[in-house]
């Protein structure tokens, strides 16, 4: 399912990056490499996500995290 | 003779590079707890034993491989200028990402020193730090420093000057097939001769690097170009990034040791609050609301009194005595008291509410709310077309608009750039600030503060209107995705605040002794002579000019000679249409305070007309050439003239013709 998707306090991992190379590139570059454990501060508020990952928050505009594939882990 | 060394800070955007920066050369650069706050480099000079250290700040960049206009900055010069040394500063509370860059440091071509920062942070939270063995498994030096208390900077100098000019030879290895690659790759551009080491330029292809690539396009025969084709694929530039960090999570395993386990941090509970879902945004206009409270109620407006009482009883008047005894002839008392105490001092009486803006702005900064703003801005700025990112250059731009549009560098998407850009001088700038305050205390008393917060409410929403505009005709396109990290929240630090507002201080003093005082004394000329030598006022050129182009302002309410002139003046810089009006009505009746004259000649309706119309024209050169130097273009840069100038008599005619209605 798409990261927009998730809701806060969700815990995630990266599948897949449906995007063209140069912005998959960037979000990789972050941390968002397959299989990272990502979890969702705040989602599901038809804005902008924030996660948390490898020790990092970042906020994804809404655009990117529907293009972000995870996968749930409970 | 001292031996020369240029040394690069290079790191991820907020790990502190600006702060040690500014701890090595003394420099006052500026610093905030967000990514993108500088965006050019600098350079700065040290001296350290036998050493003469060039060093230079780069902009913040998470890889090598940049995306925005900044991050190009910095991998330029790292690659393309390659300096003697690197110091790589790694925040210590952050370190697995922050490694990554780390990793492609490292397999460039030198020596890389690793500052590990923030470990006053990384204490806190209870991590442990083996930082012998991390500086072995790197194979390079690594230093703990805290930047902003000054600890470990000799350390870190000593392992500078130190460095052998080798690079480290403990590169990653990846895995098999990514390094079967790199080899058969290395094979096809060896006969190539580069200023690239080759493995590293082998592995820059595999990642699919714009730059390089397109680098390498134009030297590749056909052939070989082709065959390189054949490697670009995600499945590459994704096991690269993973083996980086598999790579780093391997050595981290060895290396630190999570003491507490915390679940949620401070920065996590202040979070749920101000970044809430409903709570967010009414937060946020509050915190906006109390901000100008404070510049104009609390604290501001007290100030400006006492200034003012100052300046134009006690220091006009002695000043006036004291050239009369000493039997300077007329004029010249006329230009000291009239022209440059009426003009420059002016200004000078707003310098507390400039003083209040900017403190309250760089706590927004330093505290790391700034960051928080593009995420609960993303809603509302989504619908215009823009990103939340793109909503701090427009905070920014109430302090000042140049560094608010250089601020724009950070923003991905070169469209979405441009409209930034071209809606940033809506914003109010803190020069503009002098107007309104001037006005609104004549024209409004006891109201000054809503009438203030009106006028920035509009020039939001003109500049919300302006992109929506643009956005659906010159730069279609949705609003491109963005991403930002939100840094743990800080106790602003004293220093940084005292740096940065007197920094701005500064700033309008130097104005106000240059560009006033010579616009002051240019005027005070223009007022009283004309092309056939002196001339009473109304006669004067100045007046003659002025009433050349006054019609155009008359359906906005203020079609006289002397708002045409002030306005005129005021692109040189806002604050000069202030010290225009005080020059012009003090040399008229010097007996009226300015108050009066004001009263005189403008209504209440078209007093408002005139600041929405000042709030919204043509920008200050200052902005005008930070936008031409921004966009790079003269195209733009006289776009955004004239569509400002329209905008502001549009908007101004409207407001006066429906106010004289109404009222
Ligand atoms: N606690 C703590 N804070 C620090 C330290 N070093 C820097 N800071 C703070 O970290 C924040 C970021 O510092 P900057 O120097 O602006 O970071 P930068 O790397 O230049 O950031 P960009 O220019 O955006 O890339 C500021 O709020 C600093 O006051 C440190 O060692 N300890
Ligand atoms: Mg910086």
């Amino acid at each position: 399912m798409p990261l927009a998707m998730t809701k806060s306090g969700d815990n995630v991992v990266l599948k897949d990056i449906s995007w063209g190379h140069r912005l998959k590139k960037r979000l990789q570059d972050m941390g968002l490499t397959p299989g990272v454990e990502i979890k969702v501060v705040s989602g599901n508020n038809r804005g902008a996500v924030i996660v948390s990952l490898r020790g990092s928050k970042l906020v994804l505009g809404r655009g990117m995290a529907q293009k972000i594939l995870v996968e749930s882990i409970g | 003779m001292k031996k020369q060394l240029t040394v690069a800070l290079a790191g991820n955007p907020n790990s502190g590079k600006t702060t040690l920066f500014n701890s090595l050369t003394g420099s006052k650069q500026y610093v905030g707890n967000w990514a993108g706050v500088t965006v050019e480099k600098k350079e700065g000079i040290l001296n350290y034993k036998d050493f003469n250290i060039n060093v230079i700040d780069l902009p913040g960049t998470y890889s090598l491989s940049p995306y925005s206009m900044e991050e190009i900055i910095a991998r330029n010069f790292l690659i393309d200028e390659k300096p003697d040394v690197v110091i790589n500063i790694v925040d210590a509370s952050n370190i697995e990402r922050n490694l990554y860059l780390s990793m492609q440091l490292l397999e460039l071509d030198i020596p890389v020193v690793i500052a590990l920062n923030m470990m006053d942070v990384a204490e806190k939270r209870g991590y442990l730090i083996d930082v012998f063995e991390l500086s072995k498994k790197l194979g390079t030096e690594v230093v703990p420093i805290v930047a902003s208390k000054n600890k470990g900077i000799d350390k870190l100098l000593d392992a500078v000057v130190n460095t052998k000019k080798s690079k480290s030879n403990n590169f990653i290895k990846y895995n098999n097939k990514i390094e079967k690659k790199i080899k058969e790759i290395e094979n096809i551009i060896e006969c190539n001769d580069s200023k690239y080491d080759l493995r590293w330029l082998a592995i820059k292809i595999l990642e699919q690097d714009d730059i390089i690539i397109k680098e390498f396009k134009d030297i590749f025969k056909e052939e070989a170009a082709a065959t390189i084709s054949s490697y670009l694929d995600d499945e590459s530039q994704t096991s690269i990034a993973d083996g980086r960090y598999n790579y780093i999570s391997n050595v981290l395993d060895d290396t630190i040791e999570k003491t507490k386990e915390q679940e949620k941090t401070l920065t996590d509970r202040i979070d749920d609050i101000l970044t809430h879902r409903w709570l967010g945004l009414p937060i946020f206009a509050l915190i906006m609301f109390s901000v100008f409270y404070f510049t104009f109620d609390l604290v501001g407006n007290k100030l400006l009194n006492i200034i003012d009482s100052f300046i134009n009883n006690t220091l006009a008047t002695s000043v006036n005595d004291m050239l009369i005894t000493m039997g300077v002839s007329e004029w010249l008392n006329s230009l000291i008291v009239d022209g440059i105490i009426g003009g420059v001092g002016g200004i000078l009486v707003f310098l507390p509410n400039i003083a209040c803006l900017f403190l309250a702005i760089s706590i927004l900064e330093d505290s790391g709310y700034m960051a928080r703003v593009a995420f609960i801005m993303d809603r509302s700025m989504r619908r215009i077309g823009l990103s939340g990112k793109a909503f701090i250059p427009m905070i920014l731009g109430f302090g000042c608009n140049v560094p608010a549009v250089m601020g724009t560098r950070a923003l991905d998407d070169e469209n979405d750039r441009l409209v930034t850009i071209l809606i940033n001088p809506f914003m109010s700038c803190s020069a503009r600030l002098t107007v309104y305050t001037l006005f609104a205390g004549i024209f409004f008393p006891n109201n000054e503060k809503f009438i203030v917060f009106s006028l920035y409410i509009l020039g939001i929403l003109i500049a919300v209107i302006a992109a929506l505009i643009f956005k659906k005709t010159i730069f279609k396109g949705e609003s491109s995705p963005f991403i930002i990290e939100l840094p743990p929240y800080k106790v602003p630090s004293l220093k940084g605040i005292i740096i940065h507002v007197w920094d701005r201080l500064k700033g309008f003093l130097i104005n106000a002794g240059t560009l006033i005082f010579g616009a002051s004394i240019i005027l005070w000329f223009v007022l009283g002579f004309n092309l056939n030598g002196p001339a009473p006022i109304y006669n004067s050129l100045g007046a003659q000019v002025g009433k050349v182009i006054a019609p155009i302002f008359k359906p906005l309410g203020f079609g006289d000679w002397r708002s045409a002139l002030s306005l005129l003046s005021g692109i040189v810089a806002k604050e000069v249409v202030i010290s225009n009006m005080a020059i012009i009505y003090g040399l008229e009746d010097a007996s009226k305070a300015l108050s009066v004259s004001l009263l005189e000649n403008f209504s209440q309706i078209s007093a408002y007309a005139f600041m929405v119309f000042v709030l919204l024209y043509t920008p200050c050169i200052a902005t005008v050439g930070v936008i031409k130097k921004e966009t790079n273009s003269w195209k733009w840069t006289i776009f955004s003239l004239v569509y400002q100038f329209v905008v502001a008599w549009i908007v101004a005619m409207i407001v006066y013709q429906i106010g004289k209605i109404i009222l």
